[in-house]
């Protein structure tokens, strides 16, 4: 399995080289620099070219991008440049860069799914969140790294290349939507898409210290998203900070006629909503959650503080329990793979992707899989074939579905008492390279807190709390994620809680040392606005 | 003597305008791979929508044959990997099929009464595959398969009969019968040539062990392998030998059913619910407005044609090409005589289509035209000869039956003063015949007829003329 040990070629290069410094404005919030687009104080191309150059000097370190649409990009925001001079509607993500986890279609653009099976494969047609970020403007600048197929925590199961951590360049990103993580992260776009089956979303967010939002399932079409889980996939977003991220979703939700199971109910102003307080709002505190097996001390510490500081925002704590959410990591790793092994039937070699040529049709299914499929894909396809099977079914895909509806009424029952539940994202921070890929159990356990809400299908955000030096070792402190998870199509009051949080704790504004050496730096707009000056 | 129990399977292709899960237009025959999008392809990230018409199709058809319409239904993947099934998995229906519990009713030829219901087990949904082409490079001595997707997520319907089939010629029946339910319904051309219908047969001997039988694509073939089936396992028995349960294979060329795969070693479908599309919950009210507007169907039809007096086999020959039913009930509807209606249109118009290698809908004959020209015929315009001669015109013609009729000289001439012209002519040319007829050679009356049909064209009144010519005849003596 992949160790650092493995890296001799980044290891040649130095990750700890000097780098040339970043652009000052592509730390900064989308918030900050749309109005400099609008106001035509920037243009979009040099923007896009500041992001291009950013991504060139730092990717090969950082590993978050399988493929930069360089030429596709620039032509783009030529083309806003020019509606916007002429005075045209051009959106309100109009010339931002932006970026696509890599199993989002986008028309003649490679999309891999971190998987060999899908090398060279380019999708003939875009995914509805692709439509609708370029109806909005936004400049997709390419597609980011992630477990192959979405499986796993760690961004480690890429059939490609590893992606690092930007606040420690040793420890992994989180998984799979690590590469839209940390493309956020590390000041290579402003947004990112990433999807979310049992926490693919979240658990990168609070490893990478952003916020990042899975919606209530069903909010955003997931057509021409590549399948995992249908049943638990939904996309999302990575931001730097909540209005960001509201702005992101409410972009890409919405119903959708080309996905049956796209909820109809109209996406509200979660703008807008930002603008008001939420409240005193009833937060749920699981206590039973917390005494859960895995969960480090010092997270646990964090995730307390934390509480106490919304109590202090005056939100009123309430404890609530959640009796089988115990039961979710087993519950998932029946239906996901189950699923996943349908999902994944269609990579044969007969239509696209890789082929490997066998004696016989047999033969070739086999050798094409085989060749095609990760460790980990492989393990679940089988696992989810041996769950369906006959004599096997009853026992463990039915019984999986009937604790998944006792989960999901544990949800239900407490937020008849609460508006919204919070929980720690992760049970640790980020953990380093290959120290789960040997035991596939110790990987599953990044999600433990975030698949009971999958399993629900509800609205769930990952926002960073602090910033913890590592228990053991030596590096630099890494951030710490809280969730925050509302009933079903309760985004606002997720986002609005959030927001609440954001401002109180300024946190939002710490930059890597990857991007600035020096450690825990505070971007200070004047300082920034300087440097652009200067430059 | 054992006798044979026997289950249809069938498949029947809806004809929907676009496909079940996806808007590619359907078409037969289009060039291969044109018909295809993201969704029947398989494409990675898309996903289906159900098309409600093929939903509202199925409906329909259930209700047709008296099935139980459930209220929540869901479709099922099953799972399984052959190159025509682009996404590994087929969407179909499992434990939740929209309709069952019904029967269809077989007609019985003799009296057009309904004599024999067969149980429907169930009426469910699915996507077709892609069509395969098998074919072999002689150069390189290797087979090759070609693929085309036009066919992949076309919208099918499988109705399983219950094994209440007792013979080849009640399996033939209930397919024929089937299809004309298909076709008054619209939903389907019910063409097995296409591949619009497909049938698996289930046979065993005295609903003992059974054999299925599969690729059947005519109902010659049905009712050939049946009757071969049914002697091979009677063989069998008489040897002494066990009837195996296995899916056998109807070789067409050599007349026999071959074994395929063994049912011990059948796959294993892992049927579970298709997660990209939500259960059905399907309104009573919806049912009921389906219900409502469903057309007469065959065994209604059937006995209301027998009751206004037509022929058993006129009645269901009707019941089983819903096109003529219309434009039968169409003629009806305009005053036409019922019996001389089903007469004309089931005979000299079939006869003369047939001939021509037309269809009814090729020609510019409407109900109404036809009707006309019964008229014309009851009024004694024209002779029912004379009408043979008129429809065959009005089959390529759109002119007005009357206008036709003046065009043509068919006008029966119904004045008696010149029909008595015309007789009187007669017998003074044939002063011989006329004499021999006055000392009671009766038979000559035929003879003089005769000449007069000659000298007026054949449009001479016959009733008019057998009158006069008797009156002359006695006159003359
Ligand atoms: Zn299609």
């Amino acid at each position: 399995m992949p160790s650092l040990e493995c890296l001799p070629s980044r290891e040649a290069k130095g990750y700890q080289r000097k780098r040339k410094m970043i652009n000052p404005l592509l730390m900064q919030p989308a918030h900050r620099v749309l109005p400099l687009l609008r106001a035509g104080e920037i243009s979009s191309v040099e923007l896009v070219r500041a992001a291009l150059d950013w991504i060139a000097e730092a990717d090969p370190d950082l590993g978050a991008f399988l493929y930069v649409a360089e030429a596709r990009a620039m032509a783009r925001a030529i083309s806003i440049d020019k509606a916007r001079h002429q005075g045209e509607e051009v959106g309100p993500l109009a010339g931002l860069p932006v970026a696509l986890k890599d199993n989002m279609c986008q028309r003649d653009t490679p999309t891999t799914c971190g998987s060999r099976i899908l090398e060279g494969f380019r999708s003939p047609y875009d995914a509805t969140v692709v439509r609708k970020l370029e109806e909005a403007g936004a400049v997709i600048l390419g597609k980011c790294n992630m477990d192959e197929f979405a499986m796993g925590s760690s961004t480690e199961n890429s059939a490609f290349q590893q992606t690092r951590n930007p606040w420690d360049l040793e420890r992994v990103p989180g998984g799979s939507s690590g590469g839209s993580a940390a493309a956020v992260t590390a000041g290579e776009v402003y947004l990112s898409l990433g999807s979310d089956t049992g926490g693919s979303i979240r658990q990168p967010a609070s490893f990478c210290g952003l916020p990042g939002m899975k919606p209530t399932y069903g909010r955003v079409s997931r057509y021409g998203l590549v399948a995992f889980a249908s049943s638990l996939d939904q996309i999302g977003a990575f931001a730097r900070n909540i209005p960001d991220l509201a702005l992101a979703m409410q972009t890409i939700s919405g119903h959708d006629s080309l996905d049956s199971t796209s909820l109809p109910e109209a996406v509200p102003d979660y703008l807008g909503a930002l603008q008001r307080e939420p409240g005193a709002l009833r937060v749920g505190v699981a206590k039973d959650q917390l005494a859960l097996e895995g969960l480090s001390p010092s997270v646990r510490q964090i995730f307390e503080e934390a509480i106490a500081k919304l109590a202090g925002l005056g939100f009123l704590l309430e404890e609530v329990t959640l009796p089988h959410a115990s039961y979710g990591l087993p519950t998932y790793y029946l239906i996901a793979p189950a699923e996943c092994s349908a999902n994944l039937a269609r990579f044969d070699g007969i239509r696209y992707g890789l082929r490997e040529e066998g004696r016989d049709l047999f033969d070739q299914y086999c050798r094409t899989r085989r060749q095609g499929f990760g460790a980990e894909v492989r393990r679940r396809i089988m696992v989810g074939t041996y769950a369906l099977s006959a004599g096997y079914r009853e026992a463990f895909y039915l019984k999986a579905q009937k604790v998944r509806t006792l989960i999901r009424q544990d949800f239900t029952e407490a937020f008849k008492r609460v508006d919204l539940i919070a929980l720690p994202t992760t049970p640790t921070v980020a953990f380093r390279f290959g120290e789960r890929t040997e035991d596939p159990l110790s990987m599953y356990m990044a999600d433990l807190f975030t698949i009971p809400i999958s399993l629900a299908g509800l609205p769930a955000l990952s926002l960073p709390i602090d910033w913890i030096p590592p228990e053991e070792g030596e590096g630099p402190p890494m951030p710490v994620g809280m969730q925050l998870v509302g009933p079903a199509m309760a985004e606002t009051r997720v986002l609005q809680a959030a927001y609440c949080y954001e401002k109180s704790s300024g946190l939002h504004d710490l930059i890597p040392s990857f991007v600035n050496d020096r450690k825990g730096l505070r971007f200070d707009p004047q300082q920034c606005s300087q440097i652009w000056g200067q430059i | 003597m054992p006798k044979p129990t026997i289950g249809l399977e069938v498949h029947v292709q809806l004809r929907t305008d676009s496909k079940m899960f996806c808007a590619c237009p359907m078409e037969f025959g289009a060039e291969p791979n044109t018909r295809v999008c993201p969704v029947c392809l398989a494409l990675p990230g898309s996903l289906p929508v159900l098309n409600r018409v093929a939903l509202e199709s199925t409906i329909a058809l259930g209700l047709a044959l008296h099935c139980h319409i459930t209220p929540f239904s869901q479709f099922h993947r099953k799972n399984y990997f052959y190159p025509d099934l682009p996404k590994g998995y087929q969407i179909s229906q499992y434990d939740l099929p929209l309709a069952s519990d019904g029967y269809l009713t077989l007609p019985k030829e003799s009296i057009a009464a309904s004599f024999k219901k067969v149980g429907i087990i169930r009426v469910h949904m699915e996507e077709d595959t892609a069509k395969s082409i098998h074919g072999a490079s002689l150069a390189h001595n290797v087979g090759y398969a070609l693929l085309d997707f036009n066919r992949s997520g076309v919208p099918l319907l499988e109705v399983v009969s219950a094994p209440d089939l007792e013979s080849p010629e009640e399996a033939s029946a209930y397919l024929v019968e089937l299809r004309a339910i298909l076709r008054t319904l619209g939903i389907s051309s019910g063409n097995m040539e296409e591949g619009a219908l497909r049938c698996d047969v289930n046979i065993s001997l005295d609903r003992g062990t059974r054999a299925e039988v599969k690729n059947l694509n005519s109902f010659r073939a049905v009712r050939k392998a049946l009757e071969y089936e049914f002697q091979r396992q009677c063989e069998r028995v008489e040897r002494g030998e066990a009837v195996l349960l296995e899916t056998r294979h109807w070789d067409e060329a050599k007349g026999v059913t071959i074994p395929g795969r063994s049912k011990e070693e059948a796959e294993d479908y892992r049927y579970f619910p298709e997660p990209d599309l939500l259960p059905l919950e399907i309104d009573v009210r919806w049912v009921e407005q389906v219900h409502r507007s469903l057309p007469e169907l065959p065994e209604g039809r059937r006995e209301r044609l027998a009751s206004l007096g037509l022929h058993p086999s006129e009645a269901i020959t009707l019941a089983h090409n819903p096109e003529l039913a219309c434009f039968f009930d169409g003629a009806l509807e305009v005053g036409a005589p019922p019996k001389e209606t089903a007469n004309w249109l089931l005979g000299e118009v079939q006869r003369i289509l047939h001939a021509g290698g037309k269809s009814l809908e090729e020609t510019p004959l409407t109900p109404v035209r036809l009707a006309e020209l019964l008229r014309l015929i009851q009024q004694g315009v024209i002779s029912s000869k004379g009408g043979k001669a008129l429809l065959e015109v009005m089959l390529t013609s759109d002119r007005p039956p009357a206008e036709l009729v003046e065009a043509l000289g068919l006008a029966q001439v119904s004045d008696p003063v010149q029909i008595r012209l015309w007789v009187q002519e007669a017998i003074a040319a044939n002063p011989k015949q006329s004499e021999q007829y006055r000392q009671g050679k009766e038979a000559l009356l035929a003879f003089f007829a005769g000449q007069v049909m000659k000298k007026s064209f054949g449009n001479a009144n016959p009733e008019l003329l057998d009158r006069i010519l008797k009156e002359e005849l006695q006159a003359t003596a």
